[in-house]
């Protein structure tokens, strides 16, 4: 077991690697470059700057002083936000969107998976069909829809949440963006746990359970939910991991100083090891998270052993 | 088999089950009437969809959402049909309880059998878990698993069908029933495995005392187990009555049927001057399991040093239990996959030859599989599906003479070619194991490899299918290499018979020679699980 984690922790050295080479000449390759503005800098000062920051090198040599700060995992000074290192912005900023993203995986998980259990043992009834269609919406209804309309009820007409701010991380500012960012993600775990428990409660050995006169918690928690729980698991992994680095629309909408505005501010303003940051602290999650899906699975399913 | 059958425990009257399905209601069961006493075992016979295990289902609660039922089950004198599910589980699990066909799948993949065993302990017993499993023990060393202690913690997947089929045994007496319902538990086992399962249940019944309701399409069971025999069929019981009084003075012409249904005859033997047509010399085929970066090899001998010679017209019957190697064998010959030794075909040497070599030689050796629900595509017609392989072999024919060609193939196996333009799933089993023949016999082959060709069929349709088999080999002058676990299809068909066991060849000879003086102890072992019901048979008549 210890053996496997291990392994597996040593083989995504390899995969970062790979990542980082990638992106890092990927975004060279884009035009255009941190310092160049719509009214350009003096020839000077151009120079300056990029002597200061290592752009007059040669690219190759640019690539191996990256890779070597890396692996002191310094991610080296913000080319935009002049008076941060990458390692500063994120200090600031990962946590809140962690604590934003899984707040919302565990309301995901929880409300999704009592919906789509519900669905399944009414299939094809009443609550069966509104769930289900609760759910369709959920996936369609983007999510810059779902936040101003969320806004504009609870915060603006009836004044119960604050419509945005972070606030140092009040309960009443957490409820509408991780509602917000939940919504999809429940309608997605409660199709896939509908779909795996009605296949579950038809399944042999959930018969030999009411067969043998079971109660129903038994039947419907122990011997069903346990096996039909296995997709949702998988699914969970890449989406914890796009949960907990943030969004941008969230966290714009609701002015939340998470890691997700970083994407697009760092890839607009090509401020090369912002992006690679942020590159790499999601290669890390998916990672991180694919491993602990797989764990997962292991401890739920015992013909699945790492030894 | 105690006699004891004045008193009833549980019947059944009138029982009726419809399914609302899209296209219409179905009646599944049509009015049955079933009692069974205390310590009385009652056989429930009859073939697939005769509705003999919703019957069963119905009055234990279990049927499909769809299913509506109407009549009584009355155990204690109470109708337990229809109950709410918190009163019915007072009675089912604790009192009445059930062992499935599908040993594989009857038990959740992910608790140990001591978790499971425990449950309806737990339940209805009122125990503490620490003490249901102190039971399980006991259970399990009553059902005669080996290593209780080690298998109690074990999970299902780490069992065999046969182990976890005593599991189920197991369960089904932890409460102490009154009447056991034992739904086609022995149908998925291999012979022998099956006989130790049909024992102990007979041996615990006459220690415990229960009822028993079996649930059976196998005559041979019910001539060794059953006290009283109900015969179904479309839904409704044609005929029923002492097991002795079936067997020897059946009324109804469907009981009849089934009683005829033993596969019979022999084969006439060959010429000796017939050329040799396939010959195998040591043949091995191994495959290596579990190899990783951190594993030690492990390498089975799937096909151990095996060699035999077929002569033309002539069929050798390959006899073996599930995982000895039979069908691999089967595989290993036509060359489908890498094996050792040395294979001559028509005097050709064929082992070792690649796929593009092996095309040209393929339409002379054909493969007929066990599963005729898996084996036709379901979105190509019957005739595409018979004519496909004269696309690859014969290229120059037209469209018109391929067409020409299927409704011949179809009709050498009595279907009728207006049935070419249908697709698989609207035929039955045996229809489409005919469609599979169909397809194989249209290319004019010389040799044919018949992997397990009957076992997925009923009785009554493997016994046709055995003798279409028959005739075209006679009017074609086939070659067959029979692969099957069943001793009598095999001994209706072959000349000479090999009894594999893991992967070695344990007893071979000519089928009189095996069947009737067997040598080997694992040859007598089989043939004793499988023939002790035709020889009761015979000396019953």
């Amino acid at each position: 077991m210890h053996r496997y984690v291990l392994g597996r922790l040593l083989g995504a050295i390899p995969t970062l690697f790979l990542i980082v080479t990638i992106s890092f000449f990927l975004i060279r390759i884009a035009p255009g470059g941190p310092f160049d503005l719509e009214r350009p800098l003096e020839a000077k000062v151009m120079e300056n700057l990029n002597k200061i920051y290592h752009l007059d090198e040669p690219l190759w040599n640019q690539y191996l002083l990256y890779l070597q700060s890396v692996a002191r995992l310094d991610f080296g000074p913000s080319f935009y936000f002049r008076d941060f290192s990458i390692n500063e912005l994120f200090a600031q900023s990962l946590p809140i969107s962690i604590q934003l993203g899984l707040s919302a995986l565990c309301l995901a998980l929880v409300v999704g998976g009592c919906l789509g259990v519900i669905a399944a043992l009414r299939q094809n009834k009443t609550t069966d069909y509104s769930v289900m269609a609760a759910a369709t919406l959920g996936v369609t209804i983007p999510n810059f829809v779902v936040a101003p309309i969320l806004t504009l009820i609870l915060g603006v007409w009836l004044g119960w949440l604050p419509v945005g701010g972070w606030n140092g991380g009040a309960f009443v500012n957490r409820v509408l963006p991780v509602v917000t960012l939940a919504l999809p993600q429940i309608a997605v775990v409660a199709r896939l746990t509908r779909g795996s428990m009605i296949e579950a409660l038809r399944s042999n050995h959930v018969r030999t359970a009411r067969a043998y006169g079971l109660t129903s918690y038994m039947i419907v928690v122990v011997h069903a939910l346990r096996g039909a729980i296995l997709p949702v698991v998988s699914y969970l992994g890449p989406a914890a991991a796009a949960l907990l680095t943030g969004s941008v629309v969230i966290e714009t909408i609701f002015g939340i100083p998470g890691i997700g505005r970083y994407f697009v501010q760092g890839a607009l303003n090509r401020d090369y090891t912002l992006v690679m940051g942020t590159v790499v602290v999601v290669a890390c999650f998916v990672i991180m998270f694919n491993l602990i899906v797989d764990l997962l699975y292991a401890l739920l399913d015992p013909r699945v052993r790492y030894d | 088999m105690a006699q004891d059958s004045n008193k009833t425990v549980l019947s059944i009257k009138d029982l009726k089950v419809d399914f609302e399905t899209a296209t219409g209601t179905i009646n599944a069961v049509r009015g049955v009437d079933i009692h069974v006493g205390a310590g009385e075992t009652v056989a429930i016979v009859g073939e697939s969809g005769s509705g003999k295990s919703q019957t069963m289902m119905a009055a234990m609660g279990l049927l499909a959402s769809n299913g509506r039922t109407e009549g009584e089950v009355i155990y204690e004198g109470r109708n337990i049909l229809g109950l709410p599910i918190g009163k019915l589980n007072k009675v089912r699990g604790a009192k009445i309880t059930m062992i499935f066909q599908e040993p594989m799948t009857s038990l959740d993949p992910l608790y140990t059998i001591g978790r499971q065993l425990a449950e309806p302990m737990v339940v209805h017993g009122g125990l503490s878990w620490k003490a249901a499993k102190a039971k399980a023990l006991e259970l399990l060393k009553l059902v005669n698993i080996p290593e209780p202690e080690r298998k109690i913690k074990a999970y299902p997947y780490e069992m065999s069908g046969g182990q976890r089929q005593r599991v189920m045994i197991a369960m089904a007496l932890a409460n102490d029933p009154d009447v056991l319902i034992a739904d086609e538990p022995t149908t998925a086992l291999d012979v022998t495995t099956q006989a130790q399962i049909l024992d102990l249940l007979a041996d615990l019944q006459k220690r415990l005392g229960m009822a028993v309701i079996f649930i059976t399409h196998d005559l041979g069971i019910v001539r060794r187990i059953a006290d009283r025999v109900y015969v179904m069929k479309t839904g409704e019981v044609v005929e029923s009555g002492e097991t002795g009084q079936i067997f020897t003075r059946p009324e109804h012409p469907y009981t009849k049927m089934l009683l005829d249904a033993e596969p019979t005859g022999h084969k006439l033997p060959v010429p000796e001057s017939a050329p040799i047509l396939l010959e195998a010399q040591k043949v091995e085929v191994e495959f290596e399991l579990d190899s990783g970066f951190f594993k030690p090899k492990h390498i089975l001998r799937a096909v151990d040093n095996i060699s035999f010679s077929l002569r033309k017209g002539q069929t050798l019957g390959i006899v073996g239990e599930s995982g000895s190697g039979k069908s691999t064998l089967g595989r290993a010959v036509l060359n489908l996959l890498p094996a050792g030794g040395r294979v001559v075909f028509q005097g050709q040497q064929i082992s070792g030859k690649d796929r593009g070599a092996m095309r040209a030689l393929r339409k002379d050796m054909q493969l007929i599989f066990q599963d005729p629900f898996g084996s036709l595509s379901p979105r190509m017609t019957v005739g595409q599906i018979i004519s496909e392989g004269l696309l690859v072999h014969e290229p120059s024919l037209s469209a018109k003479d391929r067409d020409k060609r299927a409704c011949q193939a179809l009709e050498e196996v009595s279907m009728d070619p207006v049935m070419r333009n249908r697709y698989p799933h609207e035929f039955s089993g045996g229809q489409r194991q005919r469609i599979a023949i169909a397809r194989t016999m249209v290319l004019k082959p010389e040799l044919v490899v018949l992997d397990e060709p009957t076992s997925a069929l009923d009785r009554t349709i493997q016994k046709q299918v055995v003798e279409l088999l028959r005739d075209l080999q006679k009017a074609h002058d086939l070659t067959y290499l029979f692969i099957s676990h069943d001793l009598a299809v095999v001994r209706a068909l072959s000349d000479t018979v090999m009894v594999m066991q893991r992967g070695k060849v344990v007893e071979a000879g000519t089928a009189d020679a095996i069947f009737e003086a067997p040598k080997d102890a694992y040859t007598k072992e089989l043939i004793g699980a499988a023939m002790l019901t035709q020889q009761q048979m015979m000396e019953s008549a």
